[in-house]
């Protein structure tokens, strides 16, 4: 790749002075060199494509939540991309009791601390964790 | 306590960690020095191992590995560190930073708060240098990014004990032990060597260049075995994966080409700035596979050509490989 050709493609997810790519090219005598990039749009569209299926399965959870068929916890377990081993791993609580906290019923009748521990790996609060209503704006 | 420590960017973390704290031992070693006496050039597409219930290909050798063939191949010494329990590992950071000692250290990259978020996903191989602490705040030269950056203690105790595939369990390290003279010609040779052996001789064809055949292979039928919308997802994160954060346009080719021109210098051995020619053409055919596939994922919809395009290309990059690491096993000094 010649120093011309590094792609400068902004697509919003790299920032100048912040985070852009070090690419190294070749200048006009051949030699290597480092050049920073602002992005690549086939990258950029491989992101999007990462993002993209994230958000469908959110807002698949999302509408599901609203309907009152999964509890809030299943809503901010996918909206943190995470599955259910992950949660069990930072929460310590078994992957099975997890699978019983995504029923609405279950879920609301839980002691506080667990709720803290499920706010504490979302970074919310245990208000935002109850509140169905702040998931139908989000 | 701040140490007088360098950040300097790099394209990938790994060999940038290692690049800045040798320069704090006074080695200056540019970072496709420190990637090619890693052998830090590799191939493997892994099928039945997923992520995110999508196969493996990655660019580059399990992480961690650049560090140990660098330092080994230098001959300098290094501790490492693992932990149980988070205050525990920060404390004992503490300790390091008060004696003046520069310490890397994984890291999990979700809650990173310096990352953008839309880069925030559950990888938690990335290496970061911490060189300072004042009040309750560390100084971070993350490889990646363009400044010094910085977290809180319960931020950084967070990252460094994220959950998920392969933990980072507060894993540090520093250097302790420099050699009083560095043989740099033998860790060329010995990290040119290796890396032609992984590439072509690993007798499994998931490795190297049989590795790249292997996707060629199978790429060709994701439309018909998997549906329009689940081959586009595979095509996708090959490229994520190919374009990893912080390396744009098929980086680890580049880097590699760097490396061997910077070589050949050292060497006193031309012949390896004509390899390096050859490896910039089949990076930028990797830039050229990776712009056809975004086209590709990008509408979603199949067209058997262009499968058959990218696998195509995908073999002509493999016969590529294969002659260019034909080449450099027969490097000596």
């Amino acid at each position: 790749m010649k120093i011309k050709d590094v792609p400068q493609d902004d697509d919003g997810f790299l920032q100048e002075g912040k985070l852009r790519d070090l690419c190294y090219a070749v200048d006009d005598d051949g030699n290597y060199k480092q050049v920073l990039s602002i992005g690549w749009n086939p990258k950029n569209e491989a992101m999007k494509l990462a993002l993209q299926l994230v958000e469908e399965q959110v807002e698949k959870t999302k509408q599901e939540v609203i309907e009152g068929k999964l509890s809030p916890l299943a809503y901010y377990m996918e909206k943190s991309i995470m599955d259910i081993k992950l949660v069990s791993q930072y929460s310590h609580i078994p992957k099975r009791k997890i699978r019983q906290h995504f029923k609405p019923d279950v879920f609301n009748k839980l002691k506080s601390s667990v709720i803290a521990q499920y706010a504490k790996i979302f970074n919310i609060s245990i208000e935002d964790l109850l509140n169905i209503d702040k998931i139908k704006n989000l | 306590m701040k140490i007088d420590f360098k950040h300097k960017q790099a394209a990938h973390c790994e060999n940038g960690v290692i690049s800045n704290l040798l320069n704090f031992y006074n080695i200056h070693l540019s970072e496709p020095m420190v990637f090619g006496i890693g052998s830090g050039l590799f191939f493997s597409y892994i099928p039945f191992i997923k992520l995110n219930f999508i196969p493996i290909t990655s660019f580059r050798p399990l992480p961690g590995f650049i560090f140990k063939r660098v330092t080994r191949r230098l001959g300098i010494k290094t501790k490492r560190f693992k932990y149980n329990n988070s205050e525990k590992a920060m404390q004992e950071l503490d300790v390091f930073i008060e004696k003046g000692i520069p310490t890397g250290m994984l890291v999990g990259v979700f809650n990173l708060s310096y990352f953008p978020k839309e880069f925030r996903f559950h990888f938690n191989a990335h290496n970061i240098v911490v060189f300072g602490k004042e009040n309750n705040t560390y100084f971070i030269s993350d490889p990646v990014m363009e400044n010094v950056e910085t977290l809180t203690y319960d931020e950084l105790a967070k990252v460094r004990f994220a959950k998920g595939t392969y933990p980072p369990k507060g894993r540090m390290y520093y250097i302790s032990e420099i050699p009083k003279n560095i043989n740099l010609k033998k860790a060329i040779v010995k990290g040119i060597s290796r890396a032609s052996k992984d590439m072509l001789n690993i007798p499994i064809p998931l490795f190297g260049v049989k590795g790249i055949r292997y996707l060629a292979k199978r790429l060709k039928q994701w439309p018909e075995k998997l549906g329009d919308k689940r081959a586009a997802l595979y095509l996708g994160q090959v490229i994520r994966m190919l374009e990893e954060i912080g390396t744009g346009g098929a980086g680890f080719r580049f880097i590699y080409a760097a490396f061997l021109q910077e070589s050949a210098a050292v060497l006193e051995q031309s012949w390896l700035l004509n390899v390096s020619k050859d490896m910039t053409a089949v990076g930028d055919k990797w830039r050229e596979f990776a712009y056809l596939a975004a086209r590709t994922f990008k509408k979603r919809g199949t067209e058997i050509s262009t499968y058959s395009q990218l696998s195509d290309l995908l073999l002509s990059i493999a016969n590529q490989e294969k002659a260019i690491f034909n080449k450099l096993k027969k490097i000596s000094l």
